[in-house]
C-alpha cells in the first residue's frame, strides 16, 4: 500500500486528475489494448480461419451504407473477411510489434546509454557517432532498407512466416539511438552528483553504481520517451506493411490492411482503407497525447540532446 | 575551425566507406548476376566461363576493391531489369524526387514560419492553441493515409486533381521538369502537400519552442527596455536567432523526408527514386538497390556535413567541444 499512497501524492497523479484530455486518452487506449488482448473473445469472426471466410461476401460495405448488411457491421474486405474482426486482430499485431520493438530498443539503448555515458572515452565516442549517423538517415529509412534487403535475401514467402519477430528486430534496431542519447544525457548529469561519488568511495563496482544508483534516476525521461516511441514504432510498422515490407495479407496488421484496400478505393470501396486508417490514427494519437502530457509533467528536454 | 572541419570531413568519409561496405555486402547476397544477365539457353560451361569473366570467383576483398573503384568513378553496376547502368537510371529518376522534395519544402517554409512565429508571440490566443492541438493530430496521421484520403477526395469524389504520374514534362537538358507546365503543377500539388503534412507540424512546433525560448532571454528584455517596436524585437532580434537550430533540424529531417518520399511516391505512382526503389525491391534488382542506397547515403552525408560545417561557422562553441 505504501507505494500506492506515494503514487497518489505524486505530482503525476495530481496533474493527471486535472487533465481531462489525458484521462480521455488513457481510457481510449485502455479500451483499445483490452480489445486487442481479448481479440478472440470480442471479434465476431476469426479472420485467420478459412472456414469462416467466404469469397462471395467480399467488399460488402458497412452496415450504415445502402448495400450493407447487419451480418458484417463494418463491411468486408476483398477476400470476404469481416472488417471489424480483421481490424481487431490487425491492431493486436500492430500493438504486439510496437511494444516488442520498444522493449528491444529500450534494452539496447538504455544499456548503451548507461555504460557509454558512465565510462566515456572511446566506447562512448564510437556509439554516439554511430547514433548520429543512424539518426541522420532517420529510423524509417534504416528500417525500410533493412526489411527491403532482408526480404530480398530471405524471399517473400519465407518472410511472411517470420514477419513479426523480424519487424520487432528491424524497428528495434533502427530506433535505439533515441534511447541511448536520452539516457546518456541524464547519466552525464547524474555522474557528477555527490551520491555517485559517495557510492564510488564506498567501493561499489561500477556496474552496481550504474544499475542500482544511476539507472533509477534516469527513469522519468525513459518513461516519456517510451510512450512516444511506441507511437513511432506502430507508425513505422504501418509504413513498412503499407510498402509490402511488413506483415503479409493473410495475417494483416493495420498497415497491410490499408495497403490491401488502397487499390480498391478507385472502385469505391473506401472502408477497407479508411476504417483501419482511422483506428490506426486513434491508436497513435492517444499514445502521442499521453506522451505529450507526460513530457509536460516531467519536462525533460528530450529533443535538445 | 580547420581542425573541426577536418574532423568532420574525415567522419563523413568513414560513413561513406561503411555505406559502401554495406552496399557491397547486399550485392553479394542478393540475386545471382550470372543468372540475371544470361538467358535460359546458355549452357553450363558458358555460365562458368561468364562467372570467371565477371570476376565472381575472385576473393571478396578483390571484388570489393573493384566495386569501390568502380563506384568512385560513378559506375554502380548494371540494373538487372533496365539492362542499363544503374547510375543512369538513378539520374533519370532523380529530378522527379528532387522536385517533389523542393515543392514540399517550399510549402513547409511558407506555412511553418508565420504559424510558428505567431503561436510563439501569442501563445495564449485561441488560434495558437488550436494550432498546437491540430499539430499533434497531424503528426499522428501516417503520410500514406493522408495521401490516400486526398486521392479519394480530390481525384475520385471531386475529380479535381489527377491521382498519379507527373503530367506533362518539359525537358531541360537531361532534366525532365514538371514545374513549367500547369498540368505538371496540378500533378505535383497533392504529392507535395501529402509529403509536407507530416513535417509541417514538427517545424511549427520547433519554431514555436525555439522562438519562445529566445523571447525569454536577456537581450530580448534589453531590447524591450530600449523601447524598440514590437515588430523590430520579434522579427529582427528574436526571429534571427531561432533560425539556427531550425537549420540544423532541417538538415537532419532531410533523411526523414527521403524516407517519406518512398511512401508518397508509392501512393501517387510518382516516377521518382522512391518508386524506383520499391520496384527494385519487388524485382530483386540488387545493383539498382545498392545504387539507390549509395546515392541516398552520399546525398545525406553531404547535406549533414555541410549543415554541421555551417553550424560550426556560426556557432563557435560547437567547434571546441566537437560534441553536440
Amino acid at each position: 500500500m505504501n507505494r500506492l499512497d506515494k503514487f497518489r501524492q505524486s505530482f503525476l497523479w495530481y496533474s493527471f486528475k486535472r487533465d481531462k484530455v489525458a484521462i480521455a486518452c488513457l481510457l481510449v487506449l485502455l479500451i483499445l489494448v483490452l480489445t486487442a488482448i481479448f481479440a478472440p473473445l470480442i471479434a465476431p469472426y476469426n479472420p485467420y480461419d478459412p472456414e469462416m471466410i467466404d469469397i462471395m461476401n467480399s467488399e460488402i460495405p458497412p452496415a450504415w451504407e445502402a448495400e450493407g448488411g447487419t451480418e458484417f457491421l463494418l463491411g468486408t474486405d476483398s477476400q470476404g473477411r469481416d472488417m471489424l474482426s480483421t481490424m481487431i486482430y490487425g491492431m493486436r499485431i500492430s500493438i504486439i510489434i510496437g511494444l516488442g520493438a520498444v522493449a528491444l530498443q529500450a534494452v539496447l539503448g538504455v544499456l548503451i546509454g548507461l555504460f557509454a555515458g558512465y565510462h566515456g572515452g572511446r566506447l562512448d565516442a564510437f556509439f554516439m557517432r554511430a547514433a548520429d549517423v543512424q539518426l541522420s538517415f532517420s529510423y524509417l529509412m534504416v528500417a525500410i532498407f533493412m526489411s527491403a534487403i532482408l526480404q530480398a535475401v530471405v524471399g517473400v514467402a519465407k518472410f511472411g512466416e517470420i514477419a513479426i519477430p523480424f519487424l520487432v528486430l528491424v524497428i528495434g534496431l533502427s530506433q535505439w539511438p533515441q534511447y541511448a542519447r536520452t539516457v546518456r544525457a541524464s547519466v552525464l548529469a547524474e555522474r557528477k552528483k555527490e551520491y555517485v561519488e559517495a557510492a564510488r568511495v564506498a567501493g561499489f563496482t561500477s556496474s552496481r553504481i550504474i544499475l542500482d544508483q544511476i539507472f533509477p534516476n534516469t527513469l522519468s525521461p525513459i518513461l516519456v520517451l517510451s510512450t512516444i516511441q511506441v507511437a513511432n514504432a506502430v507508425m513505422s510498422e504501418a509504413a513498412l506493411s503499407f510498402l509490402g515490407l511488413g506483415m503479409p495479407i493473410d495475417r494483416p496488421s493495420l498497415g497491410s490492411l490499408i495497403n490491401s484496400g488502397f487499390e480498391l478505393i478507385f472502385s469505391g470501396a473506401w472502408w477497407i482503407t479508411a476504417l483501419p486508417g482511422l483506428l490506426l490514427v486513434i491508436l497513435v494519437l492517444s499514445i502521442n497525447m499521453l506522451g505529450d502530457f507526460l513530457r509536460d509533467v516531467f519536462n525533460p528536454k528530450l529533443y535538445k540532446g | 575551425m580547420i581542425a573541426f572541419m577536418i574532423r568532420r570531413l574525415f567522419q563523413a568519409l568513414i560513413v561513406i566507406f561503411i555505406i559502401s561496405v554495406i552496399g557491397f555486402a547486399i550485392k553479394q547476397s542478393v540475386g545471382d548476376p550470372v543468372r540475371e544477365l544470361t538467358g535460359i539457353s546458355v549452357s553450363e560451361e558458358e555460365r562458368v566461363e561468364f562467372r570467371e569473366k565477371l570476376g565472381l570467383n575472385d576473393p571478396w576483398y578483390v571484388q570489393y576493391g573493384r566495386f569501390f573503384g568502380d563506384a568512385i568513378q560513378g559506375d554502380l553496376g548494371t540494373s538487372f531489369f533496365y539492362k542499363r547502368p544503374a547510375t543512369e537510371v538513378i539520374l533519370e529518376k532523380a529530378p522527379a524526387t528532387l522536385e517533389l522534395v523542393f515543392v514540399s519544402s517550399l510549402i513547409i517554409l511558407l506555412f511553418s514560419v508565420p504559424l510558428g512565429v505567431f503561436s510563439a508571440i501569442k501563445p495564449d490566443s485561441l488560434f495558437s492553441r488550436a494550432l498546437m492541438g491540430s499539430s499533434i493530430v497531424g503528426v499522428s496521421i501516417p503520410v500514406f493515409l493522408t495521401a490516400i484520403m486526398m486521392v479519394y477526395l480530390f481525384s475520385i469524389k471531386l475529380s479535381w486533381l489527377p491521382s498519379y504520374g507527373r503530367g506533362e514534362l518539359v525537358m531541360l537538358g537531361g532534366w525532365g521538369t514538371g514545374l513549367l507546365t500547369l498540368d505538371g503543377w496540378l500533378h505535383i500539388l497533392m504529392p507535395s502537400v501529402a509529403l509536407s503534412s507530416i513535417m509541417l507540424p514538427l517545424f511549427i512546433r520547433l519554431i514555436r519552442s525555439e522562438m519562445m525560448e529566445v523571447l525569454e532571454s536577456e537581450y530580448i528584455k534589453y531590447a524591450w527596455a530600449k523601447g524598440l517596436t514590437h515588430r523590430r524585437v520579434w522579427f529582427v532580434h528574436a526571429f534571427k536567432n531561432t533560425l539556427l537550430p531550425v537549420i540544423t533540424v532541417g538538415g537532419v529531417q532531410l533523411g526523414v523526408t527521403i524516407a517519406f518520399t518512398i511512401l508518397t511516391e508509392t501512393v501517387f505512382q510518382w516516377q521518382g527514386l522512391g518508386f524506383m526503389f520499391m520496384e527494385a525491391v519487388e524485382r530483386s534488382d540488387a545493383p539498382l538497390l545498392v545504387a539507390y542506397l549509395m546515392f541516398v547515403g552520399i546525398v545525406m552525408v553531404g547535406v549533414n556535413t555541410i549543415v554541421d560545417l555551417i553550424y560550426g561557422l556560426v556557432n563557435p562553441t560547437i567547434r571546441i567541444a566537437g560534441v553536440k
